[in-house]
């Protein structure tokens, strides 16, 4: 059983107070490579909602809307209706796949590069180093007393964290309306409350995940690190310390002293110094570590220094160690990343991306919804024929009025009319026009002669009578005396 | 008890004295958040009763100095509502019934309000929908009307009802009670009956129907035309159609022509504002057997001829 003093440790606090991290600053392809997609991410991110986009008079502007006042969801030339909304399933699955396919093959790469956490941490991290100073500096500060230069740096600090919290906040609500009007109307007042509420919430959580919480989030908040584990194996890529080539670590000196005696770890520290994540991947794989290989720049450029060769700490498969360390050669980075498993997640990744541009071309923008009412289930006309109601909802998804034609079949004698028209007008078929980008609803009055089955299964169609002719048909019943429950 | 507290070694706290089969149990204090969180809620507890109704007395209970109440409250909310409405409302008032279907969107709320109301005040006796109650209470959604159903002549009947005692302008139809007053015998009445069904289509001429032709035509025609075509202005039913509120069969109709129901429905001008019956009128209208209004020159014509249905 454990003693209290192991549950409270030696401060008497359950929890362990962080670590500061102060990464220090490295040059090298990976952190170029992390430039850049930090540099997309954030472009795609506050960039997108000022796209403009024609779509005539009848939708907005904005090329991606999430419209949820009109619940429309906008992409480009892809317009989402709510009863679509598999195909926002279909991405989400798409998205879940992709990670799997990502992380099979290069482990936690998503987490180094493209999270949103890293690369707002990164984006906050390179402010710590503009006002603070690179490592030592930020390290002599946190440790200094309060003084004005102190108080000066903090204040300008935070005033910068929160200027660019703020912005990502601002940003976020520009996809759900015209980004334009919004940012008007959000400066003038005029926006609605949840607006100032999103703005503020995310303002917030940005400023205290991106700015303080950090590395924190990553280790004890993600579940995703918990599921990657689940995701990766022996083959796929890991930032790995080869060990069996740096061990044991010693001075440049030391080991000139002693040739063959010791690895080529010069026990410089700057793999860890560089850790965003405050971690020693010298330990081997752990949790904490989001394979961003800024520690393999900071290694390479020492082994550059020293005349040792680089990739001492390098992405590597478990496998592929395993066979360093025997004396063998690991076998090409290709081989590890076309291999059964990642082929099967790019083949399903790929087909339920194309099944979904299939279904994209195909779908119709014309949609019936029949339903039949119930109370009555039908009417005693005088003449002696029967009359049932049915309300109609036809959806025209197409941002250009239309004019549709309904009509019956299997119902024989049977002539409706709608709401909008008399009944003098009763005929086999009928014509409606339809607004743009609407569901248009109608009731629909259908006489068929008394004489014949009390429940009768017809169909009712609609077509467009313009240069679409595709339409929508619905099985429903009309019901005659003999059918009450 | 005190005699028995001692420290803990483990802990360094203090136990509190009570012991069960060797185990101990500590004394620790509360965590002070927990105490304030109580003090908090005793806090609340006392401005609560301050401000809102609590304390039950005999007679209902403290009031509070806010003077709030749950009715207080729902009557605001309602008053709201009707402000809120009231664009609406004003407008379908000041607009003439006949006018309505010329403004889709007024007639649309005029619908969905008279939808409400009828929910509320008709539903009893007409039935969900307006189907009506066989062998009671008439279908509002077919295409007979025994006073008319243009959009004016159903406001005119809703607002001053049928048989209303107590009401002049309540529309009135008197058919005799041709059995129990002995006006007709049995068996001449067992003939008009044949004849009705006759025009109805139900039966086929007899040496009856023929007999009750010449009776029908003596005593009935009158109100309900010589072809049983019916008469709206006296509210007589057409006779020769496929709808018979009081049922079509031989013992149903000898029945009503013993001794007529003569149905009541209250008039609603006194329980409801002209501007909720225009309502109720625009959604019977909607139900499907509206009518368009006859042409005021051609009105007594439409009365008495088929073309008044429309239906051909």
């Amino acid at each position: 059983m454990a003693s209290p003093d192991d549950l409270t440790g030696e401060h008497g606090s359950l929890y362990a107070a962080r670590k500061g991290v102060y990464p220090k600053k490295v040059d090298g392809p990976f952190r170029r490579f992390k430039w850049a997609i930090m540099a997309v991410t954030l472009a795609i991110y506050y960039g997108t909602p000022w796209i403009r986009w024609d779509r005539g008079p009848h939708a907005p502007d904005q090329a991606v809307l999430v419209d949820l006042a009109n619940r429309r969801f906008y992409m480009f030339q892809i317009e989402i209706w709510p009863h679509e909304f598999y195909y926002v399933a279909g991405l989400l699955i798409m998205a879940g796949i992709g990670l799997f396919l990502v992380t099979s093959a290069v482990g936690r790469a998503w987490c180094g590069y493209a999270c949103p956490q890293t690369v707002w941490t990164d984006l906050f991290q390179h402010v710590d180093r503009l006002i603070d100073g690179d490592r030592n500096a930020q390290i002599r500060l946190a440790n200094a007393p309060w003084t004005a230069e102190k108080i000066v740096k903090r204040t300008l600090k935070y005033a910068v964290y929160l200027t660019v919290a703020f912005w990502t906040g601002g940003a976020w609500i520009m996809y759900f309306a015209d980004a334009p009007t919004l940012t008007h109307d959000f400066w003038t007042g005029q926006a609605a409350p949840v607006a100032y509420v999103t703005v503020a919430v995310l303002t917030a959580t940005t400023f205290v995940l991106g700015g303080f919480l950090r590395e924190q989030v990553c280790i004890y908040m993600c579940p995703w690190p918990r599921i990657q584990t689940a995701m990766m194996d022996e083959k796929s890529l890991l930032v790995t310390y080869k060990d069996w080539r740096g061990e044991p670590r010693a001075s440049v000196k030391k080991a000139e002293k002693n040739p063959g005696a010791f690895g080529d770890c010069v026990d410089c520290n700057q793999c860890v110094a560089v850790c965003p994540t405050g971690i020693d991947i010298r330990e081997g794989p752990q949790i904490g570590c989001i394979t961003c290989a800024l520690c393999i720049d900071a290694c390479d450029s020492v082994m550059a220094q020293v005349g040792r060769p680089r990739g001492l700490i390098d992405y590597c498969t478990l496998d592929d160690a395993a066979t360093e360390k025997a004396g063998g050669v690991a076998p090409p980075i290709r081989k590890t990343l076309f291999r059964p498993r990642t082929l099967l997640y790019f083949g399903l990744w790929g087909a339920i991306g194309l099944a979904m541009l299939f279904t994209l071309g195909q779908r119709t923008r014309l949609d019936l919804a029949v339903q039949h009412e119930r109370s009555p289930l039908y009417v005693q006309l005088s003449d002696g024929a029967i009359r049932n109601n049915y309300t109609l909802k036809l959806r025209n998804m197409e941002l250009r009025p239309r004019m549709i034609e309904v009509t019956l079949s299997g119902l024989p004698g049977a002539r409706l009319w709608t709401d909008g028209g008399a009944r003098e007008t009763a005929r086999q078929s009928l014509r409606m026009s339809l607004a743009p980008d609407r569901v248009t609803s109608a009731r629909l009055f259908i006489v068929a002669p008394g004489a014949g089955p009390a429940r009768q299964e017809f169909m009712i169609a609609v077509r467009a009578l313009d240069d679409d002719p595709r339409g929508d048909s619905e099985t429903i019943q009309f019901d005659r005396p003999g059918t009450e429950p | 008890m005190a005699d028995h507290k001692r420290i803990d070694e483990v802990t360094g706290t203090h136990t509190s004295g009570h012991e069960w089969d060797g185990i101990e149990e500590l004394d620790t204090p509360m965590p002070r958040w927990w105490l304030w969180s109580l003090y908090a809620t005793i806090v609340w507890g006392i401005v609560y009763v301050i401000l809102y109704p609590a304390w039950p007395m005999i007679h209902g209970a403290t009031e509070g100095v806010l003077g709030w109440s749950s009715r207080g409250q729902l009557e605001q909310e309602m008053q709201a509502d009707a402000a809120r409405r009231a664009p609406v409302m004003n407008a379908i008032a000041a607009t003439s019934i006949a006018d309505l279907p010329a403004k889709p969107e007024l007639m649309q709320a005029a619908v969905q309000g008279g939808a409400a109301a009828f929910r509320v005040h008709c539903v009893q006796c007409h039935g969900a929908g307006g189907a009506g109650v066989k062998k009671l209470y008439p279908s509002l959604t077919d295409d007979d009307w025994l006073w008319g159903g243009d959009l004016a002549t159903i406001e005119y009947t809703i607002t001053h009802g049928i048989r209303n005692p107590d009401h002049k302008a309540t529309r009135t139809s008197q058919m005799p009670a041709f059995g129990r007053d002995g006006i007709l015998e049995p068996t001449q009445i067992a003939d008009v009956v044949s004849f009705v069904r006759t025009i109805s289509h139900q039966e086929k001429r007899s040496a009856s129907s023929a007999r009750g032709a010449v009776l029908f035509e003596a005593n009935c025609a009158v109100c309900h035309g010589s072809t049983g075509n019916g008469g709206r202005e006296v509210g007589a039913p057409k006779l020769n159609d496929a709808i018979w509120l009081y049922g079509g069969d031989r013992a149903s109709i000898t029945a009503t022509v013993t001794q007529p129901r003569n149905g009541v429905m209250p008039r609603w001008n006194s329980r409801l504002d002209p501007g909720t019956i225009k309502m109720l009128a625009a959604y019977v209208y909607s139900l499907g057997g509206g009518e368009k209004a006859p042409a005021p020159a051609l009105a007594a014509a439409a009365a008495e001829g088929p073309g008044a249905d429309g239906q051909p």
